[in-house]
């Protein structure tokens, strides 16, 4: 188990190296660079502007000197300084990291909890109208475009009906105590959380569905059944605990690209958080930024496939001799 | 029981879309909305990244009625949406009562400024909160006429070789410190060094401060462009004894953290990229200003969530509407009003302009031909929706100094035809390619392409994925021709010359992408440079325009007015030559 660990740790270290080489470059070959876009913004294309801007932040420099000076910078945990922002990349993701775990985490328990109930509902009874009504919303959800969900939800829910705010995370002229507070941020938490929550749903409600389907014609099913075991004892204690493992594996595997789904939900919905801050720095060509969270992008992968190998080894006792075996 | 709850919520959203996408009445806007949302929060970055802020240094005394009524003439609108821009000017949303202190102003934005020290960071993103924060030499009417601020009274001497001002005492830095002449010249020292427009203050010799409430400026020649380079987003004074230190003032920590500014709103607090809370400043020098409490800027990067949350009342007032869409959407809002007053020292223009070294667009008649076969008024009237306002020149009607009577190339297709023929080239023979900036031209882009296929060319896209691949492109000219917007900055000296001085070939966006070359030209504009005699001026500037014009470098197509929209309780809105990028001090909230 430990080894497990420790060989990861160790991948991690090269992913986040070759992550950042081929970022560095592939930000470094396309066209235009961070200095057109502030020179952009203040409305001059002044070559002496540009040359000044790129001084300032050594974009005048030969590619493999800003490439060094950055890996140098990067080793001592220096991520840099943001154009965009004129502020440290660390600061800057330590300020939103806070709201994307708090979207992430509520759209995939949300997800988790609904996918995983409609699955199992729909493997015991496939041919029942929710059933089919399940398939079909499966498969709308699943096809569906992120912002555009979002935006029906908005136009719906804030615009129509005037339930629930349209964005932000938090109401601008608010005033109250520490709870209060909290119910405000879940109202506003609602419809970016089901919007990417959605996308997940559908994937889990499947996987749980077919997984199911199969298990439960599985002997030792029949087994159990065939002891006089309850219904509900065979199905939610012996087949689900089975049927479970390949959605926490998808569930897993998408734990690390939350961000990139919370990219078009935070843009959305303005929530304040790493996604939004991606989608802006891309667009201002924001180096230090976009190479920063592409790095913890990938750190959350190595992360959360890690996690979903330790969480098979405690469900399901097979891997977990096997894995000692090997 | 959870899950049949959660299942129940999510049936009911789900036929709630439905409804909403496929039935409801709503189903274009939704559509619209949703397609245009992610482009929009792109176009508007770029947008009003052009636009961002190019000053004015139109002279005073300049009446600008005329440019109302040609503007009113020039926007083709039907009369409905004419008579709705006129109800919806400064005073519609006017009530009773007088004007009443207090209260929050919210506004939305899509721009993200990189700190609020205006003397060395142009743009709309610094220039919003920058002029709550910072006081400035002069204000500006909606005559481009100088009014006092922090100079009381200023003089220009006959020569036009020096500008004195005489500041108004008793006003204090947020610190408490005296803004003082030392101030004043530090400041435009500054802006002289680190700001983006270097035509701004190039000429200042040296700044004399007799006393503490004096201010002499030195000229190396006579400088229209100096009042206006006073305004409130182009020289914010700024205090010397806290960026004085030896740290160049463009990356200096107090550019954003523990802002000490002159203005009449103080910095409250700056959530990176996302909310600046400004707090009215109690020792403001002009008594009983600003009637705000506070103005708070919130930041999205979606036009489509700004105009969200101006429709829920979250928001009270925008100007980065981002597309024509979202303009729409608002002016057929009743509950919200929407203008293009203000903002009019900005003047973007946008154009189609061609690349001279290219074999084919060398030939005048060819430029000429596709000229006539575009044509402006169905660009603007139908393409943008009446977002945009026909121009035929360079400088946009609301300047002075714009030609009427310069050749307008009135759309006729058969000339464009005659022209191709005299050129040598038979129908289908020429192929082009168009360039715009992405994504925000697209819809201009195509409609040039099926026009030049009217007029037997074969044209065709070239789309760049962004906007710095565009620039790219067009700074290393590798293409033919493009859709462009170029920003007027109230004088030419400003925003003007740059497109044509052959001097300024520079390689760089924004500059002379054309290649234009003509002496004629190059004389008339730095004869009007350091003219301080305005009639002399717009003789000079009229026939630069018609010279132009004829030789058609560029199709002039349309301007875009800075469409503000807000919540009708928004009471004295800021409709200046400046807009919003000028201190709020009369703005007030009704009930």
């Amino acid at each position: 188990m430990l080894r497990t660990v420790a060989a990861r740790l160790v991948q991690i270290i090269g992913l986040v190296l070759a992550v950042a080489i081929v970022n560095f470059t592939l930000l470094h070959i396309a066209p235009g660079d961070a200095a057109v876009v502030i020179a952009g913004e203040s409305g001059s294309g002044d070559p002496e502007v540009l040359d000044e801007i790129r001084a300032l932040y050594g974009l005048d420099k030969p590619f493999i000197n800003q490439f060094g000076s950055y890996l140098g910078r990067v080793a001592t945990g220096d991520f840099g300084q943001s154009y965009r922002f004129n502020e440290p990349v660390t600061s800057l993701v330590r300020d939103r990291i806070g709201a994307t775990v708090i979207l992430g985490t509520t759209a995939i328990l949300f997800a988790i909890i609904v996918g995983i109930a409609v699955g199992v509902y729909t493997a015991r009874r496939p041919e029942s109208w929710f059933s089919h009504l399940a398939t079909v919303l499966a498969l709308i959800g699943f096809s569906i475009p992120v912002f555009f969900l979002g935006i029906q939800l908005i136009i719906l829910f804030a615009s129509v009906l005037d339930w629930l705010p349209a964005g932000r995370m938090q109401d601008l002229r608010f005033e109250g105590n520490f709870i209060q507070q909290w119910i405000d941020i879940a109202e506003h938490l609602i419809l970016p959380a089901f919007t990417l929550g959605v996308l997940y749903l559908a994937q889990y409600s499947r996987q749980t569905r077919a997984s199911m389907l199969e298990t439960l014609q599985s002997d030792f099913v029949r087994t159990a059944r065939s002891k006089g075991l309850s219904e509900r004892t065979v199905v939610y204690k012996h087949a689900l605990r089975n049927a479970v493992i390949p959605v926490i594996t998808l569930a897993g595997l998408q734990l690390g690209t939350i961000l990139s789904g919370a990219l078009i939900v935070e843009t959305v919905f303005d929530w304040p958080g790493l996604g939004r801050l991606a989608f802006e720095s891309v667009q201002a060509r924001d180096a230090p930024v976009l190479l920063g969270l592409l790095m913890l992008s990938s750190i959350l992968v190595i992360l959360a496939n890690l996690a979903t190998d330790l969480v098979y080894r405690l469900i399901d006792p097979r891997i977990r001799v096997g894995g000692s075996a090997a | 029981m959870k899950s049949s709850l959660m299942r129940l919520l999510a049936l009911v959203a789900c036929l709630g879309l439905f409804a909403v996408a496929c039935g409801g009445s709503d189903a274009d806007d939704a559509v619209d909305a949703a397609t245009d949302a992610v482009e929009d929060a792109v176009d508007d970055a770029m947008d009003d990244d052009e636009e961002a802020m190019e000053d004015d240094a139109v002279d005073d005394e300049e009446a600008m009625e005329d440019d109302g009524e040609e503007q009113a003439v020039d926007t083709s609108l039907d009369e409905e949406e004419l008579e709705e821009i006129e109800s919806d000017d400064a005073d519609a949303g006017a009530v009773d009562s007088g004007p009443v202190a207090g209260g929050t102003l919210i506004i939305g934005s899509t721009q993200v400024p990189r700190h609020f020290n205006g003397t060395v960071q142009s743009g709309l993103a610094t220039a919003v909160p920058g002029t709550q924060l910072n006081a400035s030499p002069l204000l500006f009417d909606e005559n481009f006429n100088p009014q006092p601020y922090l100079a009381e009274s200023w003089e220009v001497a006959d020569d036009g070789l020096s500008v004195t001002l005489n500041l108004v005492e008793g006003a204090v830095f947020h610190d408490g410190e005296a803004i003082t002449s030392e101030d004043v010249k530090f400041s435009i020292e500054t802006a002289q060094a680190g700001h983006p427009f270097k035509t701004m203050f190039a000429p200042v010799t040296e700044v004399l401060t007799p006393d503490d409430q004096t201010v002499i400026i030195n000229l190396s020649q006579p400088h229209p462009a100096i009042l206006l380079a006073m305004s409130p987003g182009l020289l914010p004074i700024i205090p010397e004894h806290i960026f004085n230190d030896g740290t160049p003032v463009a990356e200096h920590p107090r550019n954003t953290e523990d802002f000490v500014g002159s203005g009449p709103f103080r910095l409250v607090e700056y959530e990176t990229g996302s909310v600046i809370r400004l707090e009215k400043f109690e020792d403001f020098f002009i008594p009983e200003r600003p009637l705000l409490d506070e103005i708070i800027i919130q930041i999205s990067p979606d036009p489509s969530t700004i105009v969200l949350g101006l429709e829920g009342g979250d928001i009270d007032l925008t100007t980065t509407l981002g597309s024509a869409a979202n303009i729409v959407r608002v002016r057929d809002n009743n509950e919200l009003i929407l203008t293009a007053e203000g903002h009019e020292a900005i003047g973007p223009v946008n154009w189609l302009e061609f690349n001279l070294a290219d074999d084919v667009l060398s030939d005048v008649r060819v430029r000429q031909a596709i000229a006539y076969a575009v044509d402006r008024e169905f660009l603007s009237n139908v393409i943008d929706q009446g977002t945009t306002f026909p121009v035929t020149t360079g400088i946009v009607p609301a300047s002075p100094y714009h030609n009427p009577d310069a050749e307008a190339y009135a759309a006729n297709i058969d000339r464009a035809k005659e022209l191709l023929a005299e050129a040598g080239y038979a129908e289908g023979e020429l192929t082009l390619a168009v360039d715009y900036i992405p994504p925000g031209q697209q819809a201009t882009a195509e409609y040039i392409v099926q026009a030049l296929g009217d007029a037997g060319i074969n044209a065709e896209l070239n789309v760049s994925a962004d906007f710095p691949s565009w620039a790219g492109r067009v700074a290393g000219g590798e293409h033919q021709m493009t859709v462009n917007q170029v920003w007027n900055w109230g004088d030419p000296v400003i925003g003007v010359h740059r497109t044509y001085l052959s001097s300024n070939r520079v390689g760089a966006i924004w500059t002379n992408n054309t290649g234009y070359e003509n002496a004629e030209v190059d004389a008339l504009f730095d004869k009007a440079g350091q003219s301080v005699d305005r009639d002399e001026r717009i003789g000079l500037y009229a026939e630069a325009q018609a010279i132009i014009a004829d030789e058609a470098p560029i199709h002039f197509l349309s301007t875009s007015p800075t469409w503000m929209a807000m919540n009708p309780r928004v009471q004295n809105p800021p409709v200046g030559i400046w807009g919003t990028m000028s201190p709020m001090l009369d703005v007030w909230l009704a009930e």
